[in-house]
C-alpha cells in the first residue's frame, strides 16, 4: 500500500546542506498500525512530511496505493493529499473561527461536496468519536482530548487511505492520551491503515510494529505485541 | 467560477474571516470608504461650484470686452499729449467691419439721470442701448420688454428700469408697464422691468433708445464706450488688441499709446475663473484618487498581515486538500468584496454629503453651489477602478500565502 526504497533527502543550510535521510526502505501494508521513532534530528519528521505529500524528496521511490508520487505540482498533490491521506497534529490544527462540525466537513468542501451532504457525512464521523453533541462548538470551548477527537474525525472524514499522526498526544496528559490511543487502535481494528511518529515508548508499545529511525537511516523495524490502550491503568 | 461565486459556502468563507477578524475588516472598509467619500465629495462640490459659475454667467455673452476713451499719453501727428479721446459712432462701425472674429459691437451711452415720479424721487444710471445689449447682455426681464428696434427708430421716449428702482418709486404690486415716470425733466413711458444680475462688468439702472440719448443729451456721433464680443472661436485678447488699433489709426493716436483707451475684459476674467475650475477640478480629482489609493494599498497591507496571522491555518487547509488556486481564489474574493462593499458605502455616503450640501448652499438664485452632483458614469468608473485594484491587491497576499509549503506553514508555531 506504502514503498518506499532508497529515499534520500537533504535540505540547503546556506551553502552546504544537510543530509536528512540517507537511503530509507519502508514498505507499509493495508491494516497495519506503525509507530516511527526516534529522536530530535533523526529525520522522523521529515519522512512523515514526504510521506504526507507536505514535502517532496531528491532520490528513491515513494509509491502510495499504487500511484507513484514524484515531482507532483502544488495542486496534484493537494489533491493525493486530499484522497489519501488523513492527518491528526500534535496541536490539533484546528481552524479556531469554525465550530467542530465545520472543522470536520473541511477536507469534504475542499473534495467538492455538496453541504448536505458534507455535513451528514461529517455528523456521522463527529459521531463515531463521542463528539456530535459537541458539533456547534468552537474549538476553544473544548478540551485538549475532545479538540484531538475533533482533529481525527476531520482526518477520516475524507475516507483516507492512510491515516498519519504527528505526534498525537504529544499536547495531552497520560489519560487522555490513552484515551486517544485507544480509539486509534479501534480505527485499525476496523481496517484502517495508521502511520504514527511518537518519541513516547509507551504510545509506541500500543502499535503493531515499531520502525526506529536515527541519524537519517532505519536502525530497528520489528513487530511488536499490542498493547491495548483499554487494559493499561494508568 | 461562476458556481464557486454563488456557492452559499464561499461566502461563508468570507463572512467568517471578515467578522472573526473585526478590527481589520473595519479598518479596511474605512479607508476605501473614505477615499470614496472625498472622490464624490469633492468633485460633486467643483460640480456645483462650476454649475454656480456657468449660472451667473449664462446671461453674458462672455468672450467680450468693454472700450472707452480716455486721454492721450504721447504726443502724435501735431497733437500734444493728454488729448481728450471720444468714440464715434462711425468708430464702432469701423470696428464692425475690419476686425476679424468680431461677433457683435454694441456702442453705448450712459450718464446720470434725475428720476421723479409724484412725490419719489433718486438718481440712477441712464443708458442709452440698442436692442442688440440684450443679446449680448440678457436681461431678466421681470415685466414687460426690451429697447426694440421701433423705439431706436422712432426716438421714442419709453425707459427700462431696474427691479430696484421700481421699488423706490412704485407701490407693492402696482402695475407698472405704461405708467410715466420723469427722468431729467422729461416724460418717460416704462415698458419693462428688469433684474440685475451681479456679474459681468458694468450695469445700468435704466435704458433709454440709444437715439433717444442721443437727441436728449446732445450726444451726435459721440459714444461713452463699446462693448465688443467675439465668436466663440477667437481670442478675445487679439480682438481687443486689433480694435485699439484701429481705433488709435482712426483718431489719430500713437500706435504705442497705452493710456488713450480704458478697456475691461471680461473673456479674459472668464478665461481666468474657469482655469481656475479646471485646475480645482484637475485636484479634486488628483487628491481623491490619491485617497483611493491609499486605501487600497491599505486592504493589501492589512491582508497581507493577515496572512502572516493565518499561516498556520492555510497550511492546514492545504494539507486538507485545498489546492493553492482555492486558497488564492478566496483570498482574492476577500479582498474584492471588503473594497466593492466600502465602496458601495462610500459612493451612499458621498451622496448624502452631496445632499447635504446643496441644502446647506445650494438653495435660492444666488447659490454658491449649484447642483452638486457626480456623474453615474465617474460613479461607476471609480468603482470599477477600486474592484480592479482591490483584485490586483488581493493577490499579492495570495501569493504570499501559497508560496510558504504546507510544511513550513505548518511548523510555523
Amino acid at each position: 500500500m506504502l514503498k518506499i526504497s532508497q529515499l534520500h533527502k537533504s535540505y540547503p543550510i546556506g551553502d552546504s546542506s544537510l543530509h536528512v535521510l540517507k537511503g530509507i526502505d519502508l514498505e507499509v501494508n493495508e491494516g497495519e498500525m506503525v509507530a516511527i521513532m526516534g529522536s530530535s534530528g533523526s529525520g522522523k519528521s521529515t519522512l512523515l512530511n514526504i510521506i504526507g505529500i507536505l514535502d517532496d524528496y531528491d532520490e528513491g521511490d515513494y509509491t502510495l496505493d499504487g500511484v507513484v508520487i514524484k515531482d507532483l505540482t502544488e495542486k496534484k498533490a493537494a489533491i493525493y493529499r486530499n484522497k489519501f491521506l488523513g492527518f491528526i497534529f500534535q496541536s490539533f490544527n484546528l481552524i479556531n473561527y469554525k465550530n467542530a462540525l465545520e472543522n470536520v466537513a473541511l477536507p469534504l468542501y475542499y473534495q467538492g461536496m455538496k453541504r448536505k451532504e458534507r455535513q451528514e457525512k461529517a455528523k456521522y464521523h463527529l459521531e463515531k468519536v463521542g463528539l456530535l453533541d459537541w458539533a456547534h462548538h468552537l474549538p476553544n470551548e473544548l478540551s485538549g482530548g475532545q479538540k484531538q477527537r475533533v482533529a481525527i474525525a476531520r482526518a477520516l472524514a475524507a475516507d483516507p487511505k492512510l491515516l498519519m499522526a504527528d505526534e498525537p498526544t504529544g499536547a495531552l496528559d497520560t489519560t487522555t492520551s490513552y484515551d486517544i490511543m485507544e480509539f486509534l487502535q479501534q480505527l485499525n481494528d476496523e481496517g484502517k491503515t495508521l502511520l504514527i511518529v511518537t518519541h513516547e515508548e509507551d504510545i509506541a508499545a500500543m502499535c503493531k510494529r515499531v520502525v526506529r529511525l536515527r541519524d537519517g537511516v532505519i536502525m530497528e523495524d520489528k513487530i511488536v505485541e499490542q498493547v491495548r490502550a483499554a487494559t493499561v491503568n494508568v | 467560477m461562476m458556481k464557486f461565486l454563488f456557492d452559499r459556502d464561499t461566502w461563508q468563507e468570507v463572512w467568517d474571516s471578515m467578522t472573526k477578524n473585526k478590527v481589520r475588516t473595519v479598518i479596511t472598509m474605512v479607508g476605501v470608504w473614505w477615499g470614496i467619500l472625498l472622490l464624490i465629495g469633492l468633485l460633486g462640490a467643483a460640480r456645483g461650484m462650476e454649475n454656480s459659475f456657468n449660472r451667473s454667467f449664462s446671461n453674458f455673452a462672455t468672450n467680450s470686452v468693454f472700450i472707452w476713451g480716455q486721454s492721450t499719453s504721447m504726443p502724435f501727428k501735431g497733437f500734444q499729449e493728454g488729448k481728450r479721446v471720444v468714440l464715434k459712432l462711425s468708430d464702432a462701425k469701423r470696428i464692425e467691419e475690419n476686425v476679424e472674429g468680431i461677433e457683435f459691437v454694441v456702442p453705448r451711452n450712459q450718464s446720470q439721470g434725475f428720476v421723479v415720479r409724484g412725490m419719489l424721487s433718486g438718481t440712477y444710471n441712464i443708458a442709452g442701448d440698442y436692442p442688440l445689449l440684450d443679446v449680448v447682455q440678457k436681461k431678466k426681464m421681470k415685466k414687460g420688454r426690451f429697447i426694440n428696434q421701433n423705439d431706436i427708430d422712432r426716438k421714442r421716449k419709453v425707459v427700462a428700469i431696474s427691479e430696484d428702482i421700481y421699488k423706490q418709486l412704485f407701490e407693492k404690486d402696482e402695475e407698472p408697464i405704461g405708467e410715466l415716470i420723469r427722468i431729467n425733466n422729461m416724460n418717460f413711458q416704462v415698458i419693462g422691468i428688469f433684474e440685475v444680475s451681479n456679474f459681468g462688468g458694468p450695469q445700468s439702472e435704466m435704458h433709454i433708445p440709444f437715439t433717444t440719448f442721443q437727441q436728449i443729451y446732445n450726444q451726435g456721433d459721440k459714444i461713452g464706450w463699446m462693448m465688443i464680443t467675439g465668436k466663440p472661436e477667437y481670442d478675445i485678447k487679439q480682438i481687443e488688441e486689433d480694435a485699439k488699433l484701429i481705433l488709435k489709426n482712426l483718431n489719430k493716436i500713437h500706435p504705442q499709446d497705452k493710456r488713450a483707451f480704458g478697456s475691461f475684459n471680461l473673456g479674459e476674467m472668464f478665461g481666468r475663473v474657469t482655469g481656475f475650475l479646471v485646475g480645482m477640478q484637475f485636484l479634486t480629482w488628483f487628491v481623491g484618487i490619491a485617497t483611493l489609493i491609499a486605501g487600497v494599498f491599505a486592504i493589501g497591507a492589512i491582508l497581507l498581515i493577515t496572512v502572516k496571522e493565518r499561516t498556520k491555518e492555510i497550511g492546514v487547509r492545504r494539507a486538507l486538500g485545498a489546492t493553492p488556486f482555492e486558497i488564492k481564489r478566496q483570498i482574492v474574493v476577500e479582498a474584492v468584496f471588503l473594497t466593492l462593499i466600502a465602496g458601495l458605502f462610500g459612493i451612499i455616503t458621498g451622496g448624502w454629503i452631496l445632499i447635504a450640501l446643496d441644502n446647506a448652499f445650494g438653495q435660492g438664485d444666488d447659490a454658491q453651489i449649484v447642483n452638486a452632483s457626480v456623474s453615474i458614469a465617474i460613479v461607476f468608473l471609480a468603482l470599477i477602478i477600486l474592484v480592479i485594484l482591490g483584485t490586483l491587491i488581493g493577490l499579492i497576499p495570495a501569493f504570499k500565502a501559497t508560496s510558504v509549503k504546507p510544511i513550513d506553514a505548518l511548523r510555523d508555531e
